[in-house]
């Protein structure tokens, strides 16, 4: 406890200083409103309804969107290191796709999907897919020939052998590439709903900071930062749970 | 091995057609799936299932593309989102190594920043844009700042770990041989982490790019994003498909170019020696 105070003491330094700037108005206050407003502006937001409605929108966009690309993308992933035709095929492709910013997508999957959700889910989908095929791909083909060769020898079958063999290897990959969708699809997320949407956390900034409540709109800023935040550190004691077997 | 050994030299210098035929085959494949995907969208283009503003055939979009090259505008706004994302890449390469090393040295340094990239790697640093607007205004400042507190965190991350990862006899015999502080930094720590901090390069330069072309998107003007945006208000959708080739282009020749300024910088590290996979 005492050592987690004097770890994070200078977040609590930033917090007094962005307090005292503010008060001592060094700055106009909707420059950078106090924190002490932001922090009542927040149970506002979160009594009047506004906040929860959002972040559900938000979250079920993201959610959605993380789970068809995390699916969809390990499968291609596997599939890629387990038969050559499907890596050589494919692997020209998410060469090509990889360093693409996938932002460029917001204006098509609305020309395709309209306002709501589901242009937000499959742009969420289509961007975040990559790094989790590229995590099991590379996870996959590292996989220890001589386990491959075992399992073979004591006459696995190849599904038995993908199962058993090639995903527990390939795992710590796949997790690591599943990290980088997560925040992927918080970027991605935020700016599609920046751009184009009709609710969300992200129009909710928009909306405000176009209405000048400078107060509320860092108050949902705030939100935005600490689910990427939370989300990251939630899916981290996941991995260590999945990965406990490595010890 | 023994087979190989005593087999006729001709049948080694040549091997037969059908292993060259095979060879050609796999070497051929990206050709083949990139075609097939050009010729999917085209009859997908064509079929009539969707319209022409949800997907414009690729040579309409190449024509596009082709305008925008003639008349100049391609080439500024690529420069524009170059320059913004570089600008921005800089800044964060610089600081990011400083810092890093700063925290490595110091420990005032790595007590005050030890949470702040705890705390701040995980999030959505794009949420911030509208605060970053209100203070910095809607030009180039505001962008090359968003870009460049997106594409920090990585750097100083993968400084740390690389400064962590140098080995302790290394920097014990350059101590003991009498070399300074500096000589040991310059001549031990920097070298060995070195190839870390590259990766934190390339993992920060898309990064930039995705950044730079989002904070366009968001907030108009020239620039890729910009320009893409403009079409797509406009409904031209050959423009917004124009738009996403010509992004993804500079993206691929971005991250292509950053792995060969890698190997060169590391070509005396044993990491060259290997088949690069990037």
């Amino acid at each position: 406890m005492k050592a987690a105070l004097i770890r994070y003491s200078p977040l609590l330094v930033l917090a007094l200083a962005w307090e005292l700037i503010a008060r001592l108005g060094l700055v106009s206050s909707s420059a950078l409103p106090p924190l002490s407003g932001v922090i009542v502006s927040w149970f506002d937001l979160l009594r009047s309804g506004d906040l929860v409605t959002a972040s559900a929108s938000s979250l079920y966009r993201g959610g959605t969107g993380l789970l068809l690309a995390v699916v969809v993308g390990a499968l291609i992933g596997i599939a890629m290191a387990w038969w050559r035709p499907v890596n050589a095929l494919m692997s020209p492709l998410v060469e090509m796709f990889y360093p693409m910013p996938k932002s460029a997508l917001i204006p098509v999957t609305v020309v395709w999907l309209g306002f709501g959700d589901g242009s937000k889910i499959l742009l969420i989908f289509l961007g975040c897919m990559l790094p989790v095929t590229l995590g099991a791909f590379n996870g996959a083909r590292a996989s220890d020939r001589m386990l491959v060769w075992s399992a073979r020898s004591m006459g696995a079958s190849r599904l038995r052998m993908l199962w058993d063999v090639v995903l527990p290897s390939a795992m710590p990959e796949l997790l690591n590439g599943i990290r980088t969708a997560i925040a992927l699809s918080f970027i991605l997320l935020v700016s599609s709903e920046l751009i184009v949407a009709r609710q969300g956390l992200g129009y909710l900034i928009g909306y405000l900071g176009a209405d000048g409540d400078y107060q509320p709109m860092f108050a949902v800023v705030l939100t935005v930062a600490f689910l990427g935040f939370a989300a990251d550190r939630l899916y981290m004691l996941l991995v260590t749970r999945v990965l406990a077997w490595r010890a | 091995m023994a087979r190989v050994e005593t087999a006729p030299l001709q049948a080694q210098a040549a091997p037969g057609w059908r292993a060259r035929a095979g060879d050609l085959t796999w070497r051929a494949a990206p050709f083949v799936s990139v075609g097939l995907l050009i010729v999917a969208w085209e009859a997908v283009a064509r079929s009539g299932v969707v319209t022409a503003y949800m997907l414009p055939g690729p040579w309409i979009v190449l024509e596009r593309i082709g305008t925008d090259a003639v008349a100049g505008d391609l080439w500024i706004n690529m420069a524009l989102t170059l320059y913004r994302a570089f600008a921005g890449f800089a800044i964060a390469a610089v600081a990011g190594i400083a810092i890093g090393f700063a925290m490595a040295r110091n420990r005032i340094a790595n007590w005050f920043f030890d949470p702040i990239i705890s705390v701040g790697f995980p999030m959505p640093k794009i949420a911030f844009l509208p605060v970053v607007i209100l203070w910095l205004g809607l030009f180039d400042v505001t962008k090359v700042t968003m870009v460049a507190l997106d594409a920090v965190f990585p750097v100083i991350t993968a400084t740390l770990a690389g400064i962590a990862a140098v080995e302790r006899e290394l920097l014990w015999s350059a101590r003991n041989m009498g070399a300074s502080e500096r000589e040991v930094l310059h001549q031990v720590v920097w070298p060995s982490a070195l190839p870390q901090i590259m990766t934190g390069l390339q993992v920060a330069l898309p990064i930039a790019l995705i950044v730079a072309v989002v904070t366009e998107m968001v907030m108009g003007g020239y620039g890729l994003g910009g320009a893409m945006m403009t079409a797509w208000r406009f409904a031209n959708s050959a423009g917004v498909f124009a738009g996403i080739v010509e992004i993804a282009a500079v993206g691929y020749l971005v991250v292509k170019g950053m792995a060969l300024v890698r190997r060169r910088l590391l070509l005396w590290h044993p990491e060259a020696m290997e088949p690069s996979t990037v």
